[in-house]
């Protein structure tokens, strides 16, 4: 059975374009040439968001777990995608991205569900996978970039390595430690200062929705343990899996042929 | 017990493409232990190509090069390349101190190695005790480079490559280089694989040269042969830069 858009907080959306106008108005005035991407883009995410929130609603009325992986294959598939483009140049991106995603979100997810702290239902895995893969993608795609330009950079010191008798990923792995820390170190910051500088999303909306603060920090203490959980699992395997496409089976640096 | 009829390396019609385009066209080439051989050639001529088959940081056809009679695609890679070491024009030497670099490959192996014996490593490089303590980012571009051959030599290899190891070194660093690897053959019976395109290099260190043009052998001897100011040979019409 179909909701349909509430329409009593319909007036308060319309009111808050106030806010768009206001930048349209400031970018005519200014010269900045920006009104029409301004408006383009506040009319799309209307209707993509009210587009989402009509297909969340009908995947949270059937909370058919078929669908509910479909959905998670479709999420992770997108941000393998993603990932892969900005990891070119690394041998292989896009499948390696596809590999070490799924195996983040998996485990991540995996543990969440098995442990009870989250339930296997379309209303919290949904919301909870965005969150995991979203993050998933960023630190795939930092960590492959970095593996790729490590590579790239100390082939030098690589080679002399596998000169003296290394195997690839001992001779690679000093460096591939370095990108581990890259791609970990946004999350493990940001979990560093959060709640001191600006209230993260999750906590924000239910706080908005009429939770306490104590509720809303609750969840927002697991979103956080989940997302450098997440990272690391992510960043491990987009490790292990990227800076095998340098080597051959004989430890040599390159893939020839 | 060394068998000196048997090359150390044995390269038999060795041929090699790389992305479509050939790099050694039919090379054969024979070493014998102990010596030492240069590899001389124009830029692009195949010689870093040919070094690296042989430690096969480039992997060559089977049946194409022997150390000491056996085919090197039949050994295991990892032990061929703690038998034959390998210097680098760049010494690329890790982050950390000298001692770090020298115990390197040992410790891969499982193998600490004492101050001592990094002391003994040092002086066959002909470096003193004391640089073991000290970083290697700071060292000179002659001593980085004694350093990576004292690295090499951890491995206790018996033959040695070398890929223009003082091409970016100057004339007395250069000459000590030469000095050291002349005693090591004396006092290790190391053979060596010289890649160079230094004439004096050539005539101070070689047994023997070999002349490698678009990735062919074009010439091969005595340098004292080859390069005599009467000699008809490309060599030396190579060593007068006339085929630059």
């Amino acid at each position: 059975m179909f909701n349909t858009l509430p329409l009593d907080s319909l007036p308060r959306v319309l009111t808050a374009l106030a806010l768009v106008a206001l930048a349209a108005i400031i970018s005519r005035w200014q010269t900045l040439d920006l009104e029409k991407q301004i408006l383009t883009a506040s009319v799309r995410a209307f209707i993509q968001l009210i587009a989402i929130g009509y297909a969340l609603n009908f995947i949270f009325d059937a909370d058919n777990p078929a669908a509910i992986l479909l959905i998670l294959a479709v999420m992770t598939g997108i941000a393998g995608y993603t990932a892969g483009k900005r990891g070119r140049g690394a041998p292989h991106a896009g499948r390696v991205a596809l590999a070490a995603i799924s195996f983040g979100a998996a485990l991540t997810l995996g543990l969440l569900v098995s442990l009870g702290i989250f339930n296997f239902t379309a209303q919290q895995i949904i919301p909870i996978a965005g969150m995991v893969i979203g993050n998933s993608m960023n630190v795939c795609s930092l960590v492959m970039g970095r593996v790729r330009d490590e590579v790239n950079g100390r082939s030098p010191q690589i080679e002399a390595a596998l000169a003296l008798g290394a195997t690839g990923r001992q001779a690679a792995h000093p460096y591939l430690r370095t990108a581990l820390h890259s791609g970990m170190t946004p999350i493990v910051d940001s979990a560093k200062t959060v709640g001191l500088i600006q209230l993260p999303g999750a906590m924000t909306g239910m706080i908005l929705a009429g939770a306490s603060p104590l509720e809303a920090v609750q969840l927002q203490i697991i979103v956080m343990y989940m997302l450098i959980g997440a990272a690391a699992f992510t960043g491990l395997a987009t490790i292990w899996l990227t800076f095998r496409q340098f080597f051959t089976a004989n430890h040599q640096l390159g893939i020839e042929g | 017990m060394i068998d000196m009829k048997m090359p150390r390396f044995q390269i038999r019609n060795l041929s090699l493409a790389r992305n479509g385009r050939a790099i050694l066209h039919n090379v054969n080439l024979s070493i014998a232990p102990g010596e030492i051989v240069c590899l001389l050639g124009p830029s692009g001529s195949g010689k870093s190509s040919l070094l690296r088959c042989l430690n096969r940081l480039t992997e060559p056809p089977p049946q194409t090069i022997f150390l000491d009679g056996d085919d090197i695609i039949s050994l295991d890679v990892l032990t061929l390349r703690r038998r034959v070491g390998m210097v680098f024009q760049s010494p690329a030497l890790f982050p950390g101190s000298v001692a770090d670099n020298i115990a390197y490959s040992p410790r891969l192996a499982g193998q600490a190695l004492t101050s001592a014996h990094i002391a003994d490593l040092l002086a066959l490089a002909d470096l003193p005790p004391v640089y073991a303590a000290r970083p290697a980012a700071e060292l000179s571009g002659g001593e980085a480079q004694r350093v990576s051959l004292a690295r090499a030599l951890a491995n206790r290899p018996q033959s040695l490559l070398l890929d223009e190891p003082t091409g970016a070194l100057d004339p007395a660093s250069r000459r000590h280089i030469w000095e050291t690897i002349a005693k090591l053959r004396r006092e290790l019976g190391l053979t060596v694989l010289w890649v160079t395109h230094y004439m004096e290099e050539v005539r101070e260190v070689a047994d023997r040269v070999y002349l490698l043009l678009d990735g062919r052998i074009a010439d091969e001897g005595p340098p004292d042969h080859l390069l005599r100011p009467d000699s008809k040979h490309i060599t030396a019409v190579f060593a007068a830069g006339e085929l630059e």
